[in-house]
């Protein structure tokens, strides 16, 4: 009956046909014409998991580890698996309660998900470590994991060494993406600047990750894995123990102490006082001791002996002769009457001695400090009829201040350094419209006036001279393993800049004698000597002024003091500033003996040691200190109170600190000086009267041009 | 049969049978490198009846032991009995209200025991197949008679209406499929046309601005109104047909879609309708967010993610795959349900397109060869069972193959033969099997 209905099979039949085109069309359309299924579920399943090497150890020159790596644990949770955990136990453990866990639960939860693991706390102290180890095994779900930190044996160089962190955006982005969130990198010091060679070559692990995204496996079995290359050691110039007994002795002071190899520019020892334990910045309270530290008045965080600016007081004077030996303003017979003051300018500079006969010549001169001679000097230099013009001749000296290294960074292998300032032209033209003269900048002479070094530099200069008239870029790292001609980064501070060497040996030698002479007959005299081993030194005595209270204040001289040993063959050079320290020979003078006693003799004297404890424990922190650290404390204070308006805010930042007085604070009454000398009446007539310029004709042997060059 | 049948062999068609064979192998393989996990131990794992491939060679032992029975049995049986079956299926599926097992958002399951579960309504097919073969092949069927379609389209509908009451829409749809033995038996070409117009219709409102639609449908009517002008002059009741059909339209498009979508569907069916259009479904009240929670539908945005992880898994098979046991989307769950309602995707993404290709033609020559046997059979009967065999499982392969693939909404229907599932296969290897025994038969003439 349905016969004639046959063909309605074949319309059947055609439907069947028709539906399954069109699911193979759709079958083609995404099997072989759209390519981007492929990459969605190869990002869907694999995790590329990256590899972190090594960082490589920063070694002192005798090969102790200074910086290293250890093993800290962090505690990790993965909260499904987190079943009748014993939480007050727990809890007990950590030493939080039970709302911070579930804070932190909760937090691991939001931030990774249920099924893979979070940081619960991290980096454990040992002591907790070693409780929750044994405890283990009630804690399903937690884990132990551990994570390499940096740790510094010795306690030693912080501002040197610097420290890692986090990467933050800004490091991300000039990265080019190079660096990833959670990435640690070098966030100051030589951990910065060596960050390429310390960080070695991160590798990658491709891991299969299901849908939960638990890493379940290897892709392919790690075919397309790269391995990690660990980071490079360091072999640096730092002798730990040099660098160990500098800390000691800039402890409770400001200042800084630099102490260069003159014959390589190795760094033997660089301290910035007040320095910190820099293993403070590595562990579990990290983030809380830099906040610490970076609210402290005294700013231990910012490395002084670089990015410190300090007038170099009388240790430039060595320098000023050579430039004047080589001009030929002067000669070593050179000398001038000086009896406690010069009076070339309308305003007297004072000079500490005022016996005759102390500035008889260049290296009498050099050996006794005389303010004069070099007043004189420095204006003979920007006078030097030469050049018919003193803006010539400023030029001509600020090249010379210059090649010694001042004025501009040195180009130490540390991060951000300062280059000091050495005036020019038109910064005088600037503030007195044009109109000035050699008298205007006279105490340029004496190191003071607008010029500012960085203690690197002023260390940097005396190598300069011990070397007579060369340098080598100082550096801390004279190698690193499996360090290539190729491609090494350490080429520029193996180039010597004979900046200076037109200077004539004789002028070297006579400023060297006279550096000489400082530590027997001159300013150090009183210095114990070192036994067996010759110091050329120079003493300084820098004035400073702080705005303090939006005053500018004079405070107590710095004491500054340069150095160099053997006289012959010098093997270290050394340059100490303590802030407010007053007389250089008083603190920065027996604090570079100890350096330089340590270094050549590799030990100390043991009466020694007992000056090393005296030095340590004097406290010569500047009267300002407190009340700034109040300032600061306070101001710090009202902000949070004005974001939060709750005043207990005001008594948590203010505890323990400053307590202001209620009269004035004493900085007013700060020792505007340390020589006592005004109540003499200086005779007038031992010097010379006003003289011009340009025509000075100074007594005894200052001729110009009959020296031998 | 009262003659002496020696071997059972005898009239088999043993493509059907090797098809059958190669499906089952084909679906214990895609279970097995769905659920492996690395590191198990492969013999270990197929005799422990603890993984689901092992279960499923179990299931295929007792399906083949089964169809062993089945081609034991005498044809005659199934004729004498098919309303017998027919009426012990509706029992079940209204056995299921009062006993049922909430699983999954379906009530369509009876637990016995522990592990076996029961889906009237999936093997209700086999019973809505035999007994609309039975009923066609009725001497005193006349299936020009609206009378007679309306009964037959009752017998294969009411199991599906139940199977809605029991939320179980996906196999309410596959009774649906019939209509393609009835329209072979003789249902006017029409009400499939209709049907499918209705279908459009449905569609259209749901992508479209209801005045554009509204607009369109007015401009065919007044359309076939103008072309028809001259037959509408001589008889006036076609103008009046037209109106209505286009009154109907639009009361289609602006109310009763509206109405089925806010009243008779679930939000999560809602969703999964809208998202394979590739329309936004947004929730109206607090209770609808709470359905499709319930539902699966893990966040708001989410809703599309079984398709998305599915299209991704079978598009990055290329052309010849990754390989079994390769595959990353199927082998780290990517792809939920991928054992039972995506383990196509384990196919598309382990073999590529010559793997889907391949298996697709072996389901097209099973269904071209059932088509085939359907048509030699003598008796009414058994080309009307023949029929609705390739029915459903054409409607099964489509539905489930084009969900996979984004063609369709996701409706969970298996895969024949190769999905995971004790029942799922053993419905089709009677269904199979029956037709098997029926066309060994073929020379007789079975009422």
């Amino acid at each position: 009956m349905s016969v004639f209905n046959q063909s309605r099979s074949t319309i059947i039949r055609l439907i069947f046909l028709g539906i399954f085109i069109i699911i193979i069309a759709q079958l083609m359309n995404l099997q072989l014409f759209s390519g981007k299924y492929k990459q969605l579920a190869f990002n869907n399943a694999v995790f590329a998991k990256v590899v972190y090497p090594s960082r490589g150890i920063i070694y002192d020159r005798k090969g102790k580890a200074i910086l290293n790596n250890t093993i800290m644990f962090d505690l990790v949770v993965t909260p499904n698996q987190v079943k009748n955990v014993d939480t007050s136990l727990l809890c007990a453990l950590l030493q939080i309660d039970t709302t911070e866990f579930n804070r932190r639960m909760a937090e691991a939860k939001f931030k990774n998900g249920r099924y893979r693991p979070s940081v619960f706390r991290d980096l454990l102290p040992a002591d907790m470590y070693a409780k929750l180890d044994e405890n283990m095994w009630k804690f399903p779900g937690f884990d132990l994991v551990e994570r390499p930190v940096r740790v510094y044996p010795f306690n030693t160089g912080a501002q040197v060494l610097g420290y890692i962190g986090e990467a933050d955006s800004s490091i991300i982005k000039r990265s080019n993406g190079f660096y990833r969130l959670g990435d640690y990198v070098g966030r100051s010091g030589l951990e910065q600047y060596y960050e390429g060679t310390l960080m070695g070559r991160r590798g990658v692990q491709y891991m299969i990750k299901d849908n939960k995204n638990r890493l379940v496996g290897r892709y392919e079995n790690g075919i397309y894995d790269t391995a990690a290359i660990a980071g490079k050691n360091l072999r640096t110039y730092i002798d730990v123990e040099v660098q160990q007994l500098a800390e000691k002795l800039m402890k409770n002071k400001i200042g800084a102490i630099v102490a260069i190899e003159p014959k390589t520019g190795g760094i033997i020892s660089m301290v910035s006082g007040p320095d910190f334990d820099p293993n403070l910045l590595t562990g579990p309270e990290k983030r809380a001791n830099y906040g610490k530290l970076s609210l402290d008045a005294s700013n231990p965080l910012f490395n002084r002996a670089i990015k410190g600016q300090y007038p170099p007081g009388s240790t430039y004077k060595p320098l000023e002769a050579l430039i004047g030996l080589d001009e030929g303003v002067i000669t070593p017979r050179s000398g001038i009457a000086c009896s406690g003051a010069y009076y070339g300018c309308n305003r007297p500079v004072k000079c500490t001695e005022k016996w005759p006969g102390h500035a008889a010549n260049l290296r009498l001169a050099i050996a006794h400090s005389c303010n004069s001679f070099f007043s004189n000097a420095f204006r003979l230099i920007v006078d030097n009829p030469e050049y018919r013009s003193s803006r010539v001749g400023l030029t001509k000296w600020k090249s010379y201040a210059n090649a010694f290294g001042y004025g501009h960074r040195t180009g130490v292998d540390l991060p951000s350094e300062d280059g000091g300032n050495i005036p020019d032209t038109t910064q005088y033209d600037k503030e007195y419209r044009g109109s000035w003269n050699s008298c205007t900048m006279v105490t340029i002479g004496i190191g003071q006036d607008k010029m500012l070094t960085t203690p690197l530099q002023i260390a940097n200069a005396i190598c300069i001279v011990a070397n007579k008239g060369y340098y080598y870029t100082p550096h801390f790292v004279k190698t690193y393993d499996g360090e290539s001609q190729e491609d090494t980064v350490l080429n520029i501070y193996r180039k010597q800049h004979e900046v200076l060497t037109h200077i004539s040996d004789s002028a070297y030698n006579t400023v060297i004698g006279g550096m000489n002479d400082v530590t027997i007959v001159g300013t150090a005299a009183r210095i114990p000597k070192i036994p067996g081993i010759d110091i050329c030194a120079k003493t300084g005595t820098a004035e400073n002024y702080k705005v303090l209270d939006g005053k500018r204040t004079k405070l107590k001289d710095h004491s500054v003091f340069v150095c160099f040993a053997p006289r012959d063959n010098p093997k270290i050079a050394v340059a100490v500033i303590v802030e407010n320290g007053g007389f250089g020979a008083t603190w920065a003078g027996p604090m570079a003996y100890l350096v330089v006693e340590k270094y050549l003799t590799d030990s100390l004297r043991a009466d020694r040691l007992a000056e090393v404890d005296r030095i340590s424990n004097t406290n010569l922190l500047p009267s300002w200190l407190p009340r700034e650290q109040y300032k600061l404390d306070s101001a710090r204070a009202y902000y949070r109170f004005s974001l939060t308006k709750d005043s207990n805010v005001i008594r948590k930042y203010l505890k323990g600190g400053y307590r202001p007085p209620v009269q004035e604070p004493e900085i007013k009454k700060a020792p505007a000086k340390p020589q006592p000398k005004k109540d003499n009446a200086l005779p007038v007539t031992q010097v010379n009267p006003m003289i011009d310029p340009e025509k000075t004709n100074h007594p005894k042997s200052l001729n110009r041009r009959n020296e031998p060059a | 049969m009262n003659q002496h049948n020696p071997e059972i062999s005898k009239g088999v068609d043993w493509l059907l049978v090797w098809l059958y064979i190669i499906l089952a192998g084909i679906g214990i393989m895609s279970i097995f490198a769905a659920t492996f996990r690395e590191g198990d131990n492969v013999l270990q794992g197929f005799l422990s009846l603890k993984t689901d491939y092992s279960r499923q060679t179990l299931y295929f032992g007792i399906a083949s032991i089964l169809a062993v029975f089945i081609l034991l049995t005498d044809s005659k049986f199934f004729t004498a009995t098919a309303n017998l079956w027919y009426a012990a299926g509706m029992f079940l599926l209204l056995l299921v209200f009062p006993f049922h097992t909430n699983i999954k958002g379906t009530e369509s399951i009876i637990k016995i025991g522990g592990a076996f579960q029961l889906q009237p309504a999936d093997v209700c097919k086999v019973f809505v197949c035999l007994a609309l073969a039975k009923y066609l092949s009725r001497v005193e069927t006349d299936f020009s008679k609206t009378q007679s379609q309306l009964i037959a389209a009752a017998i294969a509908l009411v199991p599906g209406l139940i199977s809605i009451a029991q939320h179980e829409t996906g196999l309410a749809l596959v009774y649906f499929s019939f209509f393609l033995v009835m329209f072979r038996e003789g249902l006017p070409a029409g009400i499939l046309i209709i049907g499918f117009s209705a279908a459009v219709l449905v569609v259209a409102t749901l992508l479209m601005e209801p005045n554009t639609l509204a607009i369109i449908l007015t401009a065919i009517a007044l359309l076939c109104i103008y072309i028809m002008r001259r037959q509408i002059k001589r008889k006036r009741r076609l103008l009046f047909l037209i109106i209505g059909i286009w009154v109907v339209c639009v009361g289609v498009q602006r109310f009763a879609v509206p109405f089925m979508f806010d009243h008779v569907f679930k939000p999560y069916q809602v969703k999964r309708i809208y998202d394979t259009i590739g329309k936004e479904y947004v929730p109206k009240n607090a209770a609808d967010i709470a359905d499709l929670e319930a539902n699966g539908a893990k966040k708001k945005d989410d809703g599309d993610y079984n398709v998305r992880q599915s299209k991704i898994a079978i598009g990055s098979g290329g052309l010849i795959g990754k390989g079994l046991l390769k595959g990353t989307q199927t082998r780290y769950d990517f792809v939920p349900e991928q054992r039972t309602d995506f383990i196509f995707c384990t196919i598309g993404e382990g073999f590529g397109f010559l793997g889907s290709f391949i298996l697709l033609g072996l389901y097209f020559l099973l269904l071209m060869r059932i088509v085939t046997i359907a048509e030699r059979q003598r008796s009414v009967f058994s080309r009307a069972y023949a029929y609705g065999v390739a029915s459903v499982i054409f409607f099964h392969i489509a539905i489930n193959i084009c969900m996979t693939i984004g063609l369709a909404p996701v409706i969970g229907i298996p895969l024949p033969f190769i999905s995971y599932g004790g029942t799922s296969l053993l419905t089709f290897t009677v269904l199979l099997f029956i037709l098997i025994r029926l066309d060994a038969d073929r020379q007789m003439v079975l009422r």
